[in-house]
């Protein structure tokens, strides 16, 4: 039975080691994030200080939404395989389907180590930058706040993983259109920037109009980041976290086998055509 | 007035040096160590106008460095330079405007424009009037058969079809000097002898100075009257090719084919090179040559002979071998 | 051939060898424009839940948005020479091929490339600004227009420095260049909203060091006839784009120093 993985658990090892390498663009990146996180919360600030009425979100739940969203932001789908990509514009990825291995399976494996790898790097800075040191540096209302209880500490971890399977499931929707079709990039182009809106990286979706959250609720991108970060700060009680995770899950499902099909058939094309 | 004058060049840059093993390279993280190269060391040679010089040396030997010094895209870190009066990394712009550079590795053409639309963007770069231009055009055309390329896009070309036009791009302005970076490499015979003898005639009837670097023997043999040989930075020889055969391959080799396999032959001054079948090599002094066919033919049934110089790799070898001593 | 025409001889080339790919264009377009969109679809979100940005309404944000957006995406166009300057000619060599031609170097990066996919930017935040025009009470004369298209000029021009400043570094560093993006892409998100709603530090370093405040909001606050709830005067404000071409004159002759060096160190 390992025999089987060993494949797959074998490529995002090696994917995700060497992702590890870019020490130093991590660092850049997480200067620029850092940069990020102080303009939209610096902006949420602004609204919050002439608000009159209560908000579906405290600022500090705003501050936790926003903070988490820079430290994780390398989980989202917004950018596909550089390798992939390269060897789709080279015709190399002929070579991918001669190997003996479910392909989708394959290319998943190599997907959750981008989307992890650069993460794991710039997730740590930014948490103790923005929970510690902004605290310690006398601005606790800009700052990360921990989560209200251990709790929902666990449910965020459990949420946030379902999320890596989400995103990556998303991000194969991106690598098999490069693969379908040549306007592929341009359809990516238009698919990261709604994605980007519909998960709350924009601003949070609470803040969105009363009349959009009905939509907003049922949609897949709401996993991405909607979900885990308000079961960190609470704004999603824990009675409703089971349920949402639930739905993060649902939604992996339902976009990792419309994936699978689509790259079968594509699969199919690529070899009648004569790769 | 030589219109080119190195003297005294150096040029010494930094490498980071990568120290071994994983507990190097945790140092490594910490503080880059540098080691210093010496790619040109006391480097000095003067060209008049009108010569066609052959710049050669193995890999690593400085060549390209020499080139890009003399191009004024790099500094050197000591010594003197002047090509036509100007000093090249100073007067950049108005540098490059008079000479014409080839690197054979690298096209200096728009990849996806065709061939003319490159030529005519050059035209624009470099301001030439466009009766000169036309007049240029037409002859480069004509003597690199540049006919059928030219609404070919650069990067649909073959190699030798794409030296051809880069050789072409960087006459386009009329030079008074060419600088070609190994323009045979990669070739197949026929484009290198079109491109030897378009050198040639430029250098011949145009009286363009060529400095021409090169790995290829039947580059030299074909075009350089003179030599500069450089080595891990240094000038090892700057004279005619006679001049080096002269000093380093005073010998000639004969090659015998013999009707029967020989006896022993006694003679101290000649030594077996090669052997196949009954054809036989042996090197001897010039001086001695004479002795040696007359000992040959009246010993042994030769039914062939030949006399020749020993390869030019060998007489180049050997100037390096005496630059490492 | 002199500079100008053979800039504009540069550019025309690179947007007919991309018109040969219409359909890609059209869609990467699209692309851009959506992805732009979201941060005015933000904005408009954020003014419907809390309904104003006291003193600043949806029209003024809308404004400023529009003009930072119009202007950065004229530079994101045309600044692909220096964008990719690391992988495009220091990994490759290429950068000696420019350096071969009797022309400076900044003009030849220049002219590389004309991106047109772009405009998607550009319309999209033509549209809110036409939008915001419409519905803002602006007493417009020839002053104010004036006062607009220098401003547009000098936003250009401060982006367009940023842009350089990333090519300058590329001669050290490919890796860490995203820290740029902190002040192009990070600059545009930040201009889109009035400088004066942020904090103090934050304001300074924009005024300052990086003068992103003195092209896209002090001029904006003269046009749009509003009082500056940071206290400038209106003078300061009409004059305040000059810090844009200040600034772009400073990265120039940052630029000739570092191809200096870098011809010098090479090998």
């Amino acid at each position: 039975m390992r025999d089987l993985w060993r494949p797959y658990v074998a490529i995002l090892s090696a994917r995700y080691r060497m992702l590890l390498q870019y020490r130093a663009a991590a660092f850049a990146g997480f200067v620029t994030q850092l940069f990020w996180g102080a303009v939209k919360l610096m902006v949420l600030a602004a609204f919050y200080a002439v608000a009159d009425a209560d908000q579906p979100m405290t600022f500090a739940q705003v501050a936790a939404y926003i903070w988490l969203g820079q430290a994780l932001l390398g989980l989202l789908p917004w950018n596909v395989d550089p390798e992939l990509q390269e060897k789709m514009f080279s015709g190399a990825v002929a070579y991918e389907l001669l190997r003996p291995l479910d392909l989708y399976l394959f290319w998943f494996a190599r997907t959750v180590a981008l989307r992890t790898a650069v993460t794991t790097l710039r997730m740590g800075p930014m948490i103790l930058v923005a929970g510690l040191l902004l605290p310690w540096l006398g601005l606790t209302q800009w700052s990360l706040p921990p989560p209200p209880s251990v709790v929902a500490a666990c449910a965020f971890i459990v949420s946030i993983s379902a999320t890596v399977l989400l995103a990556s499931a998303i991000t194969m929707i991106l690598h098999i259109a490069l693969i379908w079709t040549l306007s592929g990039r341009g359809f990516n182009n238009i698919m990261v920037g709604l994605v980007m809106v519909l998960s709350g990286m924009a601003i949070p979706l609470p803040l969105f109009p009363d009349w959009m959250q009905g939509f907003l609720f049922w949609q897949p991108f709401r996993g991405l980041a909607d979900v885990p970060f308000r079961i960190y700060s609470g704004n999603i009680a824990l009675q409703s976290a089971g349920l949402e995770i639930l739905l993060q899950l649902v939604w992996t499902g339902i976009i990792v086998g419309i994936g699978y099909r689509v790259l079968a058939r594509a699969q199919l094309r690529v070899v009648v055509q004569g790769g | 007035m030589p219109q080119i004058l190195v003297e005294n060049l150096e040029k010494r840059f930094r490498v980071a040096a990568r120290q071994p093993g994983m507990w190097g390279a945790v140092r490594g993280l910490a503080r880059r160590h540098y080691r210093d190269v010496l790619a040109l060391h006391d480097v000095s040679f003067a060209i008049e106008p009108g010569e066609l010089v052959g710049y050669i040396g193995p890999n690593g030997a400085g060549k390209s460095t020499t080139i890009k010094i003399l191009a004024g895209i790099l500094t050197p870190s000591n010594g003197h330079c002047t090509v036509n009066g100007l000093v090249p990394w100073r007067d950049r712009i108005r540098h490059v405007g008079h000479i014409g550079v080839v690197f054979g590795q690298r096209t200096q053409l728009w990849w996806d424009l065709p061939v003319v639309e490159s030529f005519e963007l050059l035209r624009d770069i470099y301001r030439v009037e466009q009766s000169r231009y036309g007049a240029m055009f037409d002859e480069l055309v004509a003597l690199l058969d540049l006919g059928p390329l030219l609404d070919v896009p650069v990067r649909q070309l073959s190699l030798g079809q794409r030296m051809r036009c880069d050789l072409a791009a960087s006459l386009l302005h009329c030079p008074d000097i060419l600088f070609l970076d190994e323009p045979t490499i990669g070739l197949d015979a026929v484009s290198k002898l079109a491109i030897r003898d378009f050198i040639r005639r430029m250098n011949a009837q145009r009286g363009m100075t060529v400095l021409l670097t090169t790995h290829d023997m039947d580059d030299i043999e074909a075009l350089s009257k003179r030599l500069i040989v450089i080595n891990r930075g240094t000038l090892l020889s700057d004279g005619t090719l006679a001049d080096l055969r002269a000093r380093f391959g005073a010998e000639r080799r004969v090659i015998v084919d013999f009707a029967q396999p020989p006896a022993l032959l006694g003679n101290q001054r000649a030594h077996l090179v090669a052997q196949d079948g009954n054809r036989y090599t042996f090197a001897v002094p010039g001086a001695a040559t004479a002795q040696l066919l007359a000992q040959l033919t009246a010993q042994f049934p030769v039914q062939d002979l030949v006399v020749e110089y020993p390869p030019i790799e060998e007489i180049i070898a050997r100037v390096y071998e005496a630059g490492n001593a | 051939m002199n500079a100008g025409r053979l800039l504009a001889r540069f550019m025309a080339l690179s947007i007919r060898a991309q018109m040969q790919y219409r359909a890609s264009f059209l869609l990467m377009s699209l692309g851009q424009f959506v992805a732009t969109a979201t941060e005015m679809v933000a904005i408009w979100a954020l003014f419907q839940r809390f309904g104003s940005l006291t003193p600043w309404t949806l029209p003024h944000v809308a404004f400023f948005y529009g003009m930072v957006n119009t202007s950065f995406a004229i530079t994101e166009a045309a600044s692909r020479g220096f964008d990719q300057f690391g992988t495009l000619f220091i990994k490759t060599g290429n950068f000696d091929r420019l350096l071969l031609r009797p022309r400076s170097t900044v003009l030849q990066l220049a002219g590389h490339e004309f991106q047109l996919m772009r405009m998607g930017r550009l319309v999209q935040g033509a549209l809110v600004l036409a939008w915001a025009v419409t519905n803002l009470d602006v007493d417009w004369n020839l002053a104010r227009g004036a006062l607009l298209l220098f401003t547009f000029v000098a936003i250009a021009a401060l982006f367009y420095a940023l842009v350089i400043c990333t090519a300058v570094l590329s001669f050290w560093t490919t890796e860490s260049l995203e820290v740029m993006n902190a002040l192009t892409y990070g600059g545009v998100e930040t201009a889109q909203y009035p400088m004066a709603i942020y904090t103090k530090y934050f304001r300074r370093f924009f005024t300052l060091v990086v003068p992103l405040a003195c092209v896209a909001y002090f001029p904006a606050v003269a046009i749009l006839g509003v009082t500056d709830p940071l206290g400038s005067s209106l003078t300061f404000q009409a004059l305040a784009p000059l810090a844009g071409f200040v600034f772009f004159g400073a990265t120039l002759v940052l630029w000739r120093y570092a191809a200096r060096y870098y011809t010098s160190t090479g090998s």
